[in-house]
C-alpha cells in the first residue's frame, strides 16, 4: 500500500520533474554555453573563453546595474519588513474595519509591476505630478523630482516597490501574529513589559519562519526586477536606474548581442544562487521545520 | 530569460498547425506597423498584393525590437514566414552570414534597382554581390519641426542654420514656453546627437563614426565642438522630459506649449492625426552647416530562404509589387516618408516630403542613417554613453570623448 502510493507520487510527479529538467536545466546549460561563445545575434559555436564576462566586467552600464540592484535589494527587503510588519502589528490590535484595511493594504499587490510603473511615474513626473500639483496650490518652491535626476531615480524604484510589497509581507505576519500563543501575551502584561520590547524581543524572534517567508518572496522580486523599471523610468535617466533583467533582456533582443546576454544572466544566476541558497538552509533547519514539514 | 524567445516558439508553433494548405501565392508577411497611420500604410501593400492575385497575412507585432525578434526566432526555428520586416542597414546581417536568406537579384536585375533606387539604398541591402532585401521607403531622421504659433508668440523667425537655433531658442526661453521638446529616451537621445553630428560635420564626419570608427576623429577638434553643441541644447529642454515619449513630446509643439522638435518624418504622422499641414500650422527644416545633410534610414523586407516553391513564387510577387510605382506613392502618402523609387511623381506628397524628393535624388545631399553604417551592438553601447553624457551634469566632455573612442575601438 505505502509502496503502491509512493509509486503513484512519483508518476504524478513525472512530467513536472521532466519539465524542469529540460525547460530549466537544459536551458541554463544552453545559456552558460552561449556565454563562452562569440554568439552576437544568433547563438553560434565559436569558443571564446571569458572574453564575454571581461567586456561585461568592464561595461559601465553592467557595474550600474549591479549597484543599483544592491542598493535596490537592501533598501527594499528592508524597508518592506519593516513597513508589513508595523501594519500587521498594528492591525492585530483587534482596530475596527480590520478586512477592510486588509484588503486596502493587500491591493496594490494585485496589480502588476508595469501598472505599478506607470502610475508612479505619472505621480512623480515633475510637470504634471505631486511637484505641479503642490505649486498650483501655491507652494511655488516645493521640489519633488527624483524621478528625472540620475543620483535618486532609483529611490524612486524601491518606494514603488516597497508600496507594491508591503501588503504581502504584512498578510504573512498577521497570519504569524495571530500563530502567537495569547498565554504569552498575558504574561508578558503581568511581568509589566513594554508592548514594544514584547515585539522586539520575543514577538520578532517568533516570527522567524515568517520573516523568512517574507524574505524569499522579496529576494525573487529583486532578483527578476525589470517590468517595474522599464515602466517607470525605462533605466534612466540615462542609464541611471538600469537593472541586470533589463540589461539580459536588451542585449539579447534588441541589440543582438546574446553573447554578453548570457555571460550576464549567467553572472546573475551564480550570484543569485549564492544568496538564496543559505537562506533556504536557514529556513530548513529552523526549530521546527522537520516536523511541520 | 528567455520566456520572451520561448514565447515567440509557442506562437510559431501553433503558426504551423493554423496553417491552411493553399496553392495560391500566400504571403504571411511580419511587421510592426501598428499605430493608425502606420497600419493604412501597410493596407496599401497588402491592397495592391491582393490586386496582383495574391492572399495577404498579416502578421503585425507590435515594437519593432519584438516583431523582428518574432520574425528571427520562426526563421531559425524553421517555420519562416514570407516576409518580415526590418530597418534598412545592418540588423540582418547575421541572418545573411547563416544563410537563411533568400536573394531577390533577379528582381533586382529586372526592375533595374541601380537606375531607379539611391546608391546608398541598394548597397545597404546588398552582401556579397548579392541583394538580400527590398527597400520600401526612405524616412529623414534630422527634421526640425517647428510650430508657427509658438515661433510668432515669441517674435522668432524659423532657424535657418545651427548658428540661428541658440539665439531662437533663447527667445523661446524668455516668452515663457519650452524651447526644445524633446522625449528623454535612450535612442531618442542618441538621435538628437546623430541630428548635431550630420548638421554640423557633414556626411563624411558622420561615417567617419559609425561606419569607419575613426578615433582619430573623435579625438579631435570639430568633434569635440559637435559635441559641445550637442550638450548645449540640454539647456533647452523642460524638466519632464527624462522618460517621456516622442509623440508626446510632437504634441507639446502641436499645442504650442513647446517651440520646437528635433524628430524623423514620422512625426508628421502627429501633426496630420491633429488637423495640422506642414507649411500652415507648422514648419519643417533640416540644419546643415555642409551643404545639405539629410540622414535617411527606411524599413526593407526580407525573404527566408524556402522549401515550398508556390511560397518561393509568392515571395517574388510580393518583392515586384512592393516596388511598383502606384504602391510606392500611396505607401509614402499614408506613412509619411518618401518613395524609395525615385522615378516616381511627388507631386501628391506634402511640403515636407517634397522638399526631401529633392535630396534624395542628390547624393551629396545624403547622409546613411546610423542603422546602415553600425551594427546594433556597437549602437547600443555608444548610445549609452550619449545617454549618460545627456542626463548626467557631472560628467566632462573629455569623459565622454574618452568613452566613446574606447568604445569603438573594442570588437562587436
Amino acid at each position: 500500500m505505502r509502496i503502491g502510493s509512493r509509486l503513484a507520487a512519483h508518476i504524478a510527479l513525472a512530467p513536472a520533474l521532466l519539465i524542469a529538467l529540460v525547460a530549466y536545466c537544459g536551458a541554463m546549460s544552453w545559456t552558460i554555453w552561449i556565454s563562452f561563445t562569440n554568439s552576437r545575434m544568433l547563438p553560434s559555436s565559436v569558443f571564446v573563453g571569458l572574453r564575454q564576462y571581461s567586456s561585461l566586467v568592464a561595461n559601465e552600464r553592467w557595474q550600474v546595474s549591479v549597484t543599483n540592484i544592491a542598493i535596490f535589494g537592501l533598501l527594499f527587503i528592508s524597508l518592506a519588513l519593516m513597513l508589513g510588519f508595523l501594519l500587521a502589528a498594528l492591525i492585530d490590535q483587534r482596530v475596527r474595519g480590520e478586512n477592510l484595511l486588509r484588503s486596502v493594504f493587500l491591493y496594490p499587490f494585485s496589480m502588476s509591476f508595469i501598472v505599478t510603473g506607470l502610475a508612479w511615474r505619472w505621480l512623480l513626473d515633475p510637470t504634471f505630478g505631486i511637484e505641479k500639483v503642490m505649486r498650483d496650490l501655491g507652494l511655488a518652491g516645493f521640489h519633488f523630482d527624483w524621478i528625472v535626476r540620475p543620483e535618486r531615480a532609483i529611490y524612486t524604484l524601491v518606494a514603488a516597490a516597497v508600496w507594491h510589497a508591503a501588503g504581502l509581507v504584512m498578510a504573512i505576519m498577521l497570519a504569524g501574529l495571530r500563530g502567537v500563543d495569547p498565554e504569552l501575551w498575558k504574561a508578558t502584561r503581568v511581568d509589566g513589559i513594554p508592548t514594544w520590547r514584547v515585539y522586539l524581543f520575543i514577538i520578532v524572534p517568533l516570527l522567524r519562519g515568517s520573516f523568512a517567508t517574507a524574505i524569499i518572496l522579496l529576494a525573487t522580486s529583486v532578483a527578476r526586477l525589470y517590468d517595474l523599471s522599464v515602466a517607470m523610468t525605462n533605466g534612466g535617466p540615462g542609464i541611471a536606474s538600469e537593472v541586470p533583467a533589463k540589461f539580459v533582456m536588451d542585449h539579447l533582443f534588441d541589440r543582438g548581442n546574446v553573447g554578453l546576454a548570457t555571460a550576464a544572466a549567467t553572472t546573475m544566476l551564480i550570484t543569485v544562487v549564492a544568496v538564496i541558497a543559505p537562506l533556504l538552509y536557514w529556513q530548513q533547519s529552523r526549530p521546527g521545520a522537520r516536523r511541520t514539514a | 530569460m528567455f520566456t520572451r524567445r520561448s514565447a515567440g516558439l509557442a506562437v510559431a508553433a501553433m503558426f504551423v498547425l493554423a496553417a491552411p494548405a493553399s496553392a495560391e501565392e500566400r504571403a504571411e508577411v511580419i511587421h510592426w506597423w501598428t499605430s493608425g497611420g502606420e497600419s493604412a500604410a501597410v493596407k496599401v501593400f497588402a491592397d495592391q498584393f491582393r490586386a496582383a492575385g495574391g492572399t495577404w497575412v498579416d502578421t503585425a507585432i507590435a515594437g519593432g525590437a519584438n516583431a523582428r525578434t518574432a520574425a528571427i526566432n520562426r526563421t531559425v526555428g524553421g517555420d519562416p514566414p514570407t516576409a518580415m520586416q526590418f530597418n534598412t542597414g545592418k540588423q540582418f546581417d547575421d541572418l545573411v552570414e547563416n544563410e537563411l536568406l533568400a536573394d531577390v537579384d533577379a528582381q533586382a536585375a529586372a526592375q533595374n534597382w541601380k537606375a531607379i533606387l539611391p546608391a546608398s539604398f541598394v548597397q545597404a541591402v546588398t552582401r556579397n554581390g548579392h541583394v538580400y532585401a527590398v527597400p520600401v521607403n526612405i524616412h529623414g531622421q534630422n527634421w526640425l519641426f517647428y510650430s508657427n504659433d509658438a515661433l510668432h508668440r515669441a517674435d522668432v523667425q524659423p532657424p535657418t542654420s545651427w548658428e540661428d537655433l541658440f539665439p531662437a531658442l533663447d527667445k523661446l526661453k524668455s516668452a515663457g514656453l519650452i524651447p526644445l521638446a524633446f522625449s528623454g529616451q535612450k535612442n531618442w537621445e542618441r538621435n538628437l546627437f546623430n541630428n548635431v553630428m550630420a548638421g554640423r560635420g557633414g556626411h563624411d564626419l558622420f561615417v567617419a563614426f559609425w561606419g569607419k570608427r575613426d578615433v582619430a576623429m573623435v579625438k579631435g577638434p570639430e568633434f569635440r565642438s559637435i559635441v559641445e553643441t550637442y550638450k548645449r541644447l540640454h539647456d533647452y529642454v523642460d524638466p519632464g522630459s527624462p522618460g517621456r515619449n516622442w509623440n508626446d513630446a510632437t504634441s507639446l509643439v502641436i499645442q504650442g506649449k513647446a517651440g520646437m522638435q528635433f524628430m524623423g518624418d514620422w512625426a508628421k504622422g502627429e501633426f496630420t492625426a491633429a488637423g495640422m499641414t506642414p507649411g500652415k500650422e507648422y514648419g519643417c527644416t533640416v540644419l546643415s552647416d555642409h551643404g545639405m545633410a539629410y540622414v535617411m534610414g527606411g524599413d526593407v523586407f526580407a525573404f527566408p530562404r524556402l522549401k515550398d516553391t508556390s511560397q518561393t513564387k509568392a515571395q517574388q510577387l510580393l518583392a515586384r509589387v512592393l516596388l511598383e510605382p502606384k504602391t510606392q506613392i500611396e505607401f509614402a502618402q499614408k506613412k509619411g516618408s518618401i518613395p524609395v523609387r525615385l522615378d516616381v511623381d511627388t507631386s501628391s506628397l506634402d511640403t515636407c516630403a517634397r522638399k526631401a524628393s529633392g535630396w534624395v535624388a542628390d547624393a551629396k545631399a545624403q547622409v546613411p542613417a546610423n542603422e546602415l553604417l553600425s551594427p546594433p551592438a556597437l549602437t547600443g553601447a555608444i548610445e549609452d554613453i550619449i545617454s549618460q553624457y545627456w542626463n548626467d551634469p557631472t560628467m566632462t566632455t573629455d569623459t565622454f570623448i574618452t568613452k566613446v573612442a574606447n568604445t569603438l575601438s573594442q570588437q562587436f
